[in-house]
């Protein structure tokens, strides 16, 4: 991968940041900052489901519900977490491909309905599966992990750990989007059906990127569930699903940092905008419509839209002297 | 088996209401290509606006009468000329996150600037039951299914049947033909998008009273109006009207015989089967791949 | 062996026949054109090659298989490629990105793209048709921000990246800049003496379908009227009626 100076650096500082912050952060901060690389994760897949291929899915908080109570039930059950975190992983893969599949052989359209309706189902089994979930008690003190004889119980050493799991998740996107699939899928999003005249298998794609957004999304569960030590239902509805698709397409869809930027936002605006109370969310919801009208693209695209301007503008001069097509 | 008719007789009335927010939803999708996933809100402010109406001291039909007005304005033009429009260049994405925007704001701003807490709202046709051969049916619900079968059927009408609706239905078959034929595309757009305010008061009008006036109202019924709308044909106007009721009435038989606790996963469940079976919808016809 | 043979094809819509029994064959490395009179029943037989439309009777056979029904995917997989009429980019991909994406599904596994290096191995050859192209200076530009006949010139050169043995052009002068007409034509040309390949081009602009193509179907009323080279075609009497007459 060719990263260029400018973005190395960038990298590097926020990085750096991360591993300095907690120092400067009490308990409550913290906990906000883990809770902001759990979204991320979550964020992040969502970002490929939708930025990148150009679907619509509803369901991720779903999914990360998934991903929680799978986590929170084998922990219960005495397996570890890291063999109950490739379970949630997987068991996620196999619910997007399924959700996916009878979505794609009608229209791409359907699979924002159906992806609705199946986050309705998640919460309605959650709730009222009391023998497997805890209904609406939920499941209470779940453990933080161990390796090697070493607890992650501590705030401190569990945000180190999310912070790890989250770099490498962000990696292998980042490696998967520069393969030729991330060219791919943007191709599929672009013009679905000058793709399949160009021998891209779009059935193939759709489902690819569906069902690896949606174990990203079970690897934020599983990291959330021992975060909060105790899951019930409420997180994973329909309104949190809406949130993360706000967070990727405020940051900016179909940018790799949009997530990261657009999560920080969902996360720490309600922070900042306690005195607004009730009304917080009716700010952001018009806030939201507001940005869609005015720019679509996210709040990333602003730096691309100016590039863009300088680099047709220079294209056009080159046009000119050259008196090319 | 009276219990059986009872449950088909609400369910059939509860399903046209459905039925007529799914028909906004597929009108403004074939005229516009917009999904509105706020349709279930659409729903929702009228209701708040007949209450508002009435705690000024208007009868309830005075203030359904200024609902219809204000939703004409507020959700008809306002929401075509402020944000449908502008977002056409930019995909439908925009649109889809845009309307769930427009969800979340209008639940919140319902929840933070009115009340959080339901609120009953009176039945145009009383509280009254009646009994028919040992079988207990409501004046609310025979009035529910009367109007919402004559607001239907009158649209179809007014679709088939005159010229302006013949206009709309050109528009939605092919913008670009339509326009070529001289028809006022703008116009019949616009009339679509007023048609689909007074469908959602009118929901409002039958549906409040049952399921009282409350900020997240719409969550329910919007999602029933999509599914519904799919499972009938989203290319058929009719097939909204078959999908609400076969919803309604399979949504009760479920929640009484099998499981309460998956009463609502019964839309979810009919759309998945219709899907895979009959793609189109029951009474929708193949679209033809646009190259 | 031919490449393409298309065999008594007939499609009617209600009563009227679109297409009405036509038959030819494109040999190895040939151009032909398909011309005719607007209803002619070019764009439904061109359609009903590609499998978008399922004709009443009759055979299309690539490279002796029959291809008829095939889906664009399975096309393409046989090397039957193919330029859209109206612009179909890839509009938020660079224009570099438009030409691999174009090639890439064919080298390696479905899997094994997950690892290949970003281009796929085809860096080269998408420069190559950049050059060839002419289009440099806006290779890393959103194709989505080019100029109409630049997204034109991207649709063409997309279909040809992949080096397909038969490639269906649908109208590519259709929207371009008359003073780039001949521009176009000595592309195409090009590209059929460089990487060999049949195409069939269906296009109204009678003067570039003269000077390009090495053989000439022209239709009327859904059947065909004439075929030949291009001189014989123009000195052909029926095709000239037929033109004149509309």
């Amino acid at each position: 991968m060719t990263l260029s100076k400018q973005h190395l650096a960038l990298l590097t500082l926020g990085l750096a940041a991360l591993a300095i912050a907690p120092s400067l952060l009490k308990t409550y901060g913290l906990y906000l900052l883990t809770l902001w690389l759990v979204y991320i994760i979550a964020a992040l897949g969502l970002n490929l489901t939708v930025g990148y291929a150009g679907l619509k899915s509803l369901c991720h908080a779903g999914f990360m519900g998934v991903g929680a109570y799978t986590v929170a039930i084998l922990m219960k059950a005495g397996v570890s977490f890291w063999l109950a975190t490739p379970v949630a992983i997987s068991l996620c893969f196999v619910l997007g491909l399924l959700i996916g599949f009878p979505a794609l052989r009608v229209q791409l359209h359907y699979l924002g309905f159906a992806t609705l309706g199946f986050n309705l189902l998640l919460m309605l089994f959650f709730r009222n599966e009391e023998w497997l979930t805890g209904g609406t008690f939920g499941i209470q003190n779940i453990k933080r992990p161990e390796l090697f004889g070493f607890s992650f119980n501590g705030n401190l050493a569990f945000y180190y750990l999310a912070l790890v799991i989250t770099v490498v998740s962000a990696a292998l996107l980042a490696y998967l989007l520069r393969s030729p699939w991330g060219r791919a899928f943007a191709a599929l999003r672009d013009n679905p059906i000058r793709a399949e005249s160009t021998g891209v298998n779009i059935t193939a794609y759709t489902l690819m990127s569906f069902a690896i957004g949606a174990a990203y999304a079970g690897l934020a569960g599983a990291l959330f569930a021992p975060l909060v030590n105790f899951i019930e239902p409420a997180p994973f509805g329909l309104g949190m699903s809406l949130l993360f698709l706000m967070m990727v397409v405020v940051g900016g869809s179909g940018k790799f940092y949009g997530p990261v930027l657009g999560s920080a936002i969902a996360l720490l605006l309600p922070e900042y905008l306690r005195f607004a109370k009730d009304w917080y969310l009716a700010i952001f919801g018009f806030a939201v419509v507001a940005m869609m009208i005015w720019l679509p693209g996210g709040l990333l695209s602003i730096r691309e839209r100016w590039l863009l301007h300088k680099a047709k503008t220079a294209s056009d001069k080159t046009a000119t002297n050259a008196g090319a097509v | 088996m009276t219990d059986f008719l009872q449950l088909l007789i609400s369910g059939i009335a509860t399903g046209s209401i459905y039925a007529m927010a799914a028909l906004g939803f597929t009108l403004l999708w074939q005229a516009s290509g917009t999904i509105n996933f706020a349709q279930g809100e659409f729903v929702m402010l009228p209701a708040f606006s007949m209450l508002i109406a009435m705690a000024m001291g208007l009868p309830l039909w005075a203030a359904f009468v200024v609902a219809l007005i204000v939703s004409v304005l507020v959700l008809g033009m306002a929401f075509k000329r402020f944000i449908v429009d502008p977002m056409r260049a930019s995909g439908v994405i925009s649109i889809v996150v845009a309307t769930l925007g427009l969800s979340i704001g209008l639940k919140s701003f319902v929840k933070a600037g009115y009340s959080a807490e339901p609120h009953p709202f009176p039945s145009v046709f009383g509280d009254e039951v009646f009994k028919l051969a040992g079988v207990t049916i409501s004046y609310s619900d025979v009035g529910a299914l009367l109007f919402a079968g004559l607001m239907v059927l009158g649209l179809q009408l007014f679709l088939n049947k005159t010229l302006t609706g013949r206009a709309m239905q050109a528009v939605a078959q092919n913008t670009f033909s339509a326009e070529a034929l001289g028809i006022n595309v703008k116009r019949m757009i616009f009339y679509t998008f007023a048609i689909n305010a007074i469908l959602v008061t009118v929901t409002a009008l039958l549906i409040t009273p049952t399921y009282l006036a409350k900020f997240d109202m719409g969550d329910n019924i919007g999602l029933k109006a999509f599914f519904a709308a799919i499972i009938g044909g989203f290319n058929n106007s009719r097939g909204a009207l078959l999908g609400g009721v076969i919803v309604g009435v399979l949504e009760n038989l479920v929640g009484a015989y099998i499981t309460p606790s998956y009463k609502d996963g019964v839309a979810l469940a009919l759309f998945l089967a219709v899907i895979l079976v009959k793609p189109d919808g029951l009474l929708g016809t193949p679209a033809e791949r646009k190259v | 062996m031919s490449i393409l043979k298309v065999n008594d094809i007939k499609k009617s819509y209600g009563a009227i026949r679109a297409v009405d029994g036509v038959s030819f064959a494109v040999e190895p490395g040939e151009i032909l054109g398909v011309i005719g009179p607007n209803g002619s029943g070019k764009t439904t037989l061109f359609n009903s090659i590609l499998g978008q439309i399922k004709p009443d009777s009759g055979r299309v056979e690539f490279e002796g298989v029959d291809i008829s029904g095939k889906s664009p995917l399975e096309l393409s997989r046989l090397g039957v490629g193919r330029t859209f009429q109206n612009l179909q980019v890839f509009g938020k991909l660079s224009l570099r990105d438009n030409l691999i994406v174009a090639a890439q599904e064919f080298h390696g596994s479905f899997w094994g793209r997950m690892f290949a290096p970003s281009d796929n191995g085809l860096g080269a050859r998408a420069d190559e048709m950049i050059e060839l192209f002419r289009l440099g200076h806006v290779a890393d530009l959103p194709a989505g921000s080019l100029s109409y006949g630049q997204q034109k010139l991207v649709d063409i050169a997309m279909a040809f990246m992949p080096a397909p043995r038969l490639v269906l052009l649908d109208e590519p002068c259709a929207g371009v800049n008359p003073s780039l007409v001949d521009g176009l034509r000595d592309l195409l040309v090009q590209l059929n003496q460089r990487q060999g390949g049949s195409f069939v081009v269906i296009e109204h602009n009678m003067d570039f379908v003269m000077k390009l193509c090495h053989r000439i179907v022209c239709m009327v009323e859904g059947r065909v009227l004439a075929v030949g080279r291009p001189e014989e075609i123009q000195s052909n009497r029926a095709v000239l009626e037929a033109y004149l007459g509309n």
